[in-house]
């Protein structure tokens, strides 16, 4: 069955079904509300591919190096790390963090009247990489041969189950996506054996009079077929208008806020009414040819 | 034509029709007649593939039906129009596209004129736009026989044609019938009326056929 018939309309076989009623409307509907899911399902894939890729980025290039000495040696030991960190190559910058910026880092925990020259804190020296990155297994050695009291901590830990939970979150969004589809094609196969079974004596009629199997299922396909086209148009357009107007993530932040699409990603919707379409297409004409063949 | 060699059938239960041997020569003219549920519409849905023989060979313009696709008996469809006792068209469509329905699946189109010559032979030249569920039964046994013909088919089967239509009307679709004949197609009437068969073996020379005790016979003297 040549697609072409698709956009080539043929009056004369489009008249010999017709019009099916609900099954009409049900198709258009069911095409139209799961393009509409769809576009947030891909939306939230998408949202989550770009948390990983900063989360991971954001992490990937900067590490600690945490320094436990008696405080008679901290300091002493916090210039020989940072003369380390200097000349170590595939590091940008390396800078000592001071106590105000210590405090804030604790004060989620222990409030704003942390006593801090009374505690024993480890000071922490903050890095960053350059474009090439570093030797960390390198620097692990130069550290303990210079710093005893100096561990390199590069986010391994942190960025791993990050990176894994936002990669889940962008497979959960795409599997939703393929249940979607899957649910689309079974409806559709619903819908269109319904047609051809209250369309019985049509079919019937058709083949005494010499139809192939190819013209009956023909007419039936492609009224399916435009129909979740129409719909799933219908259901994207309002998919996205509904992600536009989300929340910006400037004024509200947050993850949710930021579940919409970016510059070019904002064309990957418009594959989801094709895409129905293609899936109306293989169904019908799956379930055409199936039920034909039980008549003689 | 349409030829059977030892054609049986069966369905579920039992078998139905047993060792039946026959030719349809092209131009002859038949009857096949006999008792209620003796096996007549299955036997001429065998003679245009709706039904498959359970034993034996049919064959259909030279090509044994279990070999052929299923489009080929769709194409071979086009060559033996159908007259059914409940016909049934498209309910949707007006009478003249019911009746050009067979040259609108095969990609064809009859000139106008044609149509309505095609309308007014059979007496519906005033009912071409009408749908199908307003006509009578003799009105639409005619159509049926309009769509039949339509393709120009080598032959014309009618399952008890007469079967919901008065003397009168019969006798109108007989006389089509015969003008058929007369142009050359192979007819076949399945039918338990004997008046309409004595009717027609006045106007021309028409073989009947019985079905009895599974077996297709010769019938004659006593008609």
């Amino acid at each position: 069955m040549n697609p072409l018939f698709l956009i080539t309309p043929d009056h004369q076989a489009d008249r010999v079904v017709p019009p099916s009623g609900h099954t009409a409307w049900l198709t258009s509907f069911t095409a139209g509300a799961m393009a509409f899911l769809a576009v947030f399902a891909l939306a939230l894939s998408l949202a989550a591919g770009r948390l990983a890729d900063r989360w991971s980025d954001a992490l990937e290039r900067t590490a600690t190096v945490r320094l436990s000495a008696p405080e008679d040696q901290i300091d002493l030991q916090t210039r020989a790390v940072l003369a380390i960190l200097s000349t170590t190559p595939g590091i940008a910058t390396a800078r000592a963090m001071t106590d105000d910026e210590q405090r804030a880092l604790l004060e989620p925990w222990f409030g704003p009247d942390l006593p801090i020259d009374a505690l024993p804190l480890p000071r922490l020296i903050e890095l960053t990489e350059s474009g090439s990155g570093y030797d960390g297994e390198g620097l692990r050695q130069r550290l303990a041969a210079e710093a005893p009291g100096a561990v390199l901590d590069d986010h391994t830990r942190w960025r791993r189950p990050l990176a894994v939970a936002a990669a889940r979150l962008r497979l959960l969004g795409l599997l939703s996506i393929a249940l979607i589809g899957t649910a689309t094609a079974a409806m559709i196969t619903l819908a269109a054996n319904s047609a051809l079974a209250a369309n019985a004596q049509v079919v019937k009629v058709l083949r005494l009079v010499g139809a192939r199997d190819s013209y009956i299922a023909r007419a039936f396909v492609r009224r399916f077929t435009l129909r979740a086209l129409s719909g799933a148009a219908a259901g994207t357009a309002a998919g996205m208008i509904g992600v536009a107007l989300l929340p910006s993530t400037d004024s509200a932040g947050g993850f949710l806020t930021g579940l919409g699409f970016q510059g070019a990603s904002w064309l990957y919707p418009l594959i989801l009414p094709p895409l129905a379409a293609v899936v109306a297409f293989a169904a019908t004409r799956a379930s055409a040819f199936r039920k034909l063949r039980e008549l003689t | 034509m349409i030829a059977f060699d030892n054609v049986a059938y069966s369905y579920g239960g039992g078998e139905l029709l047993s060792d039946i041997s026959l030719r349809l020569a092209p131009g002859s003219f038949h009857f096949l007649t006999g008792p209620s549920g003796a096996g007549k519409s299955t036997f001429l849905k065998l003679c245009y593939a709706e039904l498959l023989p359970t034993a034996g060979r049919v064959t259909l313009f030279d090509r044994e039906v279990r070999s052929l696709s299923r489009d080929d008996i769709a194409l071979t469809r086009r060559r033996i129009g159908v007259v059914h006792q409940d016909c049934q068209f498209l309910d949707h469509l007006p009478l003249a596209a019911n009746v050009a329905l067979p040259l609108t699946v095969a990609g064809k189109t009859s000139p106008p004129q044609d149509l309505t010559d095609l309308l007014g032979w059979v007496g519906l030249g005033q009912l071409a736009d009408a749908r199908p569920p307003s006509l009578s039964g003799g009105e639409r046994q005619r159509a049926a026989l309009a769509r039949a013909i339509i393709m120009g088919p080598d032959v014309v089967l009618a399952d008890e044609p007469t079967g919901n239509l008065d003397w009168e009307m019969s006798l109108r679709l007989l006389t089509l019938l015969v003008e058929l004949n007369r142009m050359g197609k192979t007819v076949l009437i399945a039918t338990h009326d004997l008046n309409l068969i004595r009717q027609a073996k006045s106007q021309l020379a028409a073989r009947v056929l019985r079905i009895s005790k599974r077996r297709i016979q010769l019938a004659g003297a006593d008609l």
